[in-house]
């Protein structure tokens, strides 16, 4: 990454962000290709994406400001990252005031998805925070005639060692501001030993804001004069208003009037769905109003989808030979040779996001300009989408960026603020669009199907001589093009393309699907499916040999070593091989810690109790996961304990962290219990969570332990490497406790009755 | 006319009784605090106080609660302090986004009114009409049980 800096506190560039006389300090870079680029969403706000800014700036009564460019939805990153700042300046962190930036392009990508914040900014935000002291330095050193070499930082104030005097750094606001900006080869960075902050649990900048009402999410937005709007979509994805009937709803107090919006023209991409708008004085007289339209629609071709009937063809085409993303020798020599042969099919059906907070907007287009406040975790792609929309410079669209009630992928797609503005721009007022759950249910961007077939020879240790495995979903690429079928390299590397066993002969495959929803990315993407095949296939292949599954884990991974995997074109979540290799022994050491946590071994399983193991590598993170089950004659599933080992590299904020690991066990037991969106004639039957059933306190795990690993390797992401290993180690645990391996998703359509075994 | 107290204000309306409080907090009152998840009474997140008793707004209508003592998130504590339940949340560091927490708050105060010191069974059982989609239980439950225990 390489970075420029230029002094701009005489430039109106923050504009009222932070008041006059600050001395304030822009940051230039150019950040790698990231992972969205991978996975076909080059739109043109991911190219835009390249000439960022990053902000730091101090009031003269020594008030930090720092802007914080990524979005918050519960990882902690409008925290941490300032935080990292911080540090490096020397700050008193509770002296920070964080500011949110709006989307801008000159931050860098703001598309907050891909586990990348701290890996992709922490040396951001270190430069700008060393600049930004050795500023501070200069300033006094020659407010004081002394040799900067003599001045040091000591929590925000600045030193002379020989004298002992001492300035704020409020008072050298004004020196500093007058100072060249020195070449990041200039800078000295903190020693690690020096760190105030980093590694060191520091909590939410709004955590009091959150348990008193006062945060403000996109539902919460307001703005003056604003009317509120609920959109009728049309059932199927594609369909039209045949007819409107809207008589009805505008007899309802509050009502104001309907307006039809436009279907989008295929790809779907980030533009709204089309449908009848309601539009009122408030939220409840709009959903009233919405309730009394009569509408016909026109379904078109996606009236035709039936996910009982595709979830057939799926697993036909798994079945049959596909593209090959990754060859190892000569898998279909090894399987002529003989030797045990097992073959296994594995099932993960569609799945919704279902953040607390459903989609919310609120937009006003004037004069030309629409100003935003959106729940969203790229408002980048907000000015890209609303720009299209309105064909107006994506510079005359202001996205601020609200709290976000939860996001995990689905609010990095803007289609419900394009829905505000598009209505703006028709009613001549602010309007605020307001999805209701059932709106988020079924119009969300869904996590892909996908049916995984797995075959594999085993020598008479047990130890397989050939492995093949074949998996197909509708790729992410179908929402940004037409006509695409097979994954992405991005799609592909994620627990696929490098699967980490040492194996002599091994291809992975990837057949054809064509998607008739739209397709979104979700916590841990494309993991999700491909390690649950691969962890349970490996636990199955492990009880088929008769050996213990964690000493089986262990053989297949191999010694430690470092995986190849250049013949793959293996993105590595937009990681360098260098600085980020597929470590096996990083693998190898979180597995054996997680057994060692967990007392694995110890207690015999069976009876109704068992305990899973499964570890994967994600968002260049190492995860193992120990799941301890109880399973009663009923089939209820009962998760007592969970023990979870991170190797996530340099950790900086560890308590916010192991939250994140925390709740990756609770999401993976909503998507292992209960997830399932399926479709009929192309509407989606789930809509609430009645029929998508999210878990609850008493469903959750009781108790999961999260065990950072000290590391001093590069940071890799958190919010999503804790999801995949999950589902794998509670179905293996559930094979340990009843002998019923679970092969399909989700549990609550398998019958899991203790076996006595 | 619906007339309640809202956090100690008297208030009155004259519009459509059957809007269901949430949207009268929301959208009138502007106390933005108490949130909507799902308007069927689902997930929880929208939980006030009914007359010291947890009821979810979003399927309340206001002709229910006339002449009816309401408390949401915003008038929890009185004055510039934070409720002892409130502090435990703080201190455990439970909130991941914070969406549900308002109303999960609002519905642990209620249960710490009528059992002191819950155990695990009884807390689970109160706490799980509440949704957290991060996944915060087990600080949750923690908090509960500090606040009980006057550990704040």
């Amino acid at each position: 990454m390489s970075s420029t800096f230029e002094n701009v506190s005489r430039r109106g560039f923050l504009k009222g962000m932070i008041s006059g006389g600050a001395f304030v300090l822009g940051v230039q870079f150019l950040p790698r290709v990231v992972w969205a680029g991978a996975a076909g969403a080059g739109t043109s706000a991911e190219q835009a994406a390249f000439s960022p800014n990053l902000f730091v700036g101090i009031q003269t009564d020594g008030t930090v400001h720092i802007v914080t460019h990524r979005s918050e939805m519960g990882t902690g990153i409008r925290t941490t990252l300032p935080l990292v700042l911080a540090d490096e300046l020397d700050a008193d962190w509770k002296r920070v005031k964080i500011e949110q930036a709006i989307g801008d392009a000159r931050y860098g990508s703001q598309n907050t998805d891909g586990s990348q914040s701290i890996r992709e900014f922490f040396d951001v935000m270190r430069t700008a925070g060393a600049t930004a002291r050795a500023m501070l330095i200069q300033a006094a050193s020659e407010t004081w005639g002394a040799p900067a070499a003599e001045c040091e930082s000591d929590l925000h104030v600045i030193v002379h060692r020989p004298s002992g005097r001492r300035l704020g750094y409020g008072e050298l606001v004004l020196a500093a501001s007058k100072l060249p900006v020195p070449k990041k080869e200039e800078l000295q960075l903190k020693p690690r030993s020096a760190w105030r902050y980093i590694g060191k649990d520091t909590t939410s900048y709004d955590l009091a804001d959150l348990c008193t009402g006062k945060a403000v999410f996109g539902q919460d937005a307001r703005m003056e004069g604003m009317v509120y709007a609920s959109i009728e979509h049309p059932p199927v994805l594609g369909g039209k208003v045949k007819s409107l009937d809207d008589k009805e709803a505008l007899k309802v107090s509050g009502v104001r009037r309907t307006i039809l919006l436009d279907p989008f023209k295929p790809p779907h991409l980030f533009q709204p769905l089309g449908g009848v708008a309601v539009i009122a004085d408030h939220t409840w007289a709009a959903f009233q109003g919405r309730n009394k339209l009569k509408v016909e629609w026109d379904d078109g071709a996606n009236a035709a989808y039936n996910s009982d009937q595709y979830k057939k063809q799926l697993q036909e085409t798994a079945r049959k030979p596909g593209k090959t993303a990754r060859n190892v020798g000569d898998v279909d020599a090894a399987f002529a040779q003989g030797g045990r042969v097992v073959e296994a099919d594995y099932y993960v059906p569609h799945l919704a996001h279902a953040s607390m907070e459903p989609p919310a907007a609120v937009a006003e287009f004037r004069d030309g300009k629409v100003t935003a406040w959106a729940c969203t975790q790229n408002p980048q792609a907000v000015q890209a989408a609303i720009s299209q929309a309105l064909g107006i410079p994506k510079e005359d669209v202001t996205c601020h960026v609200t709290l976000l009630g939860g996001g995990f992928g689905r609010k990095s797609k803007p289609d419900y603020v394009v829905e505000a503005a598009v209505l703006s721009k028709q009613v001549g007022k602010p309007v605020k669009v307001i999805w209701r759950r059932e709106d988020d249910i079924k119009f969300d961007y869904y996590h892909a199907v996908a049916a995984m077939y797995m075959k594999a020879a085993l020598d008479p240790n047990g130890r397989p001589t050939a492995w093949l495995q074949r998996s197909v979903f509708p790729p992410i690429a179908s929402t940004f093009a037409p006509n695409q079928t097979y994954g992405s390299g991005g799609e592909l590397g994620m627990g696929w393309t490098d699967i980490p066993f040492d194996i002599p002969n091994l291809r992975v495959e990837n057949g054809p699907a064509t998607a008739h929803v739209r397709i979104g990315w979700l916590r841990s993407v494309a993991n999700i499916y491909h390690a649950f095949a691969v962890q349970s296939f490996a636990d199955e292949l492990a009880h088929a040999s008769k050996r213990d599954p964690l000493e089986y884990q262990l053989d297949l991974i191999g010694k430690p070593r470092t995986l190849d995997l250049k013949e793959a074109r293996y993105p590595n979540y937009g990681g360098s091989a260098e600085s980020y290799p597929v470590d096996l022994g990083r693998l190898r050491r979180v597995t054996e810690m997680a057994a060692e946590k967990a007392g694995w071994g110890k207690r015999k399983p069976g009876n109704g109790w068992g305990m899973g193991i499964a570890a994967h590598r994600s968002f260049l993170a190492y995860v193992a996961t120990v799941v301890e089950v109880e399973v009663n004659d009923k089939g209820e599933v009962r998760i007592p304990r969970v023990e979870m080992v991170v190797d996530a590299g340099l950790v900086v904020n560890p308590d916010i962290v192991r939250a994140q690991f925390e709740g990756a066990a609770v999401f993976g037991t909503s998507i292992a219990r209960s997830g399932e969106i399926t479709a009929t004639n192309g509407q989606i039957d789930q809509s609430n969570f009645y029929d998508y059933p999210v878990a609850r306190m008493k469903e959750a795990p009781y108790k999961t332990n999260v065990h950072l690993v000290e590391s001093s390797a590069p940071p890799g992401g958190v919010g999503e490497p804790g999801v995949p290993p999950f589902v794998p180690a509670l179905c293996n645990a559930i094979f340990a406790a009843t002998g019923n391996r679970v092969r399909e998703l989700p549990l609550s359509r398998a019958k899991l009755g203790a076996s006595g075994k | 006319m619906i007339r309640l107290k809202v956090n100690g204000v008297e208030r009155s309306f004259d519009g459509d009784a059957d809007m269901p409080l949430l949207w009268y907090l929301r959208d009138v009152l502007g106390l933005t605090g108490t949130k909507f998840g799902c308007g069927m009474s689902l997930c929880g997140a929208c939980t006030v106080h009914k007359n010291g008793e947890a009821i979810r707004s979003c399927v309340t209508r206001l002709r229910a609660v006339q002449g009816a003592e309401v408390v949401t998130i915003e008038g929890l504590s009185s004055g510039n302090g934070l409720h002892p339940v409130q502090k435990a949340w703080v201190q455990i560091n439970v909130p991941q986004c914070g969406y549900c927490q308002s109303g999960q708050i609002m519905q642990a105060v209620a249960l710490l009114k009528t059992k002191k010191k819950p155990t695990d069974q009884e807390i689970d059982e109160a706490m799980s009409g509440n949704i957290c989609r991060c996944g915060t239980y087990q600080r949750i439950r923690a908090a509960i049980k500090a606040a009980a225990e006057g550990r704040v």
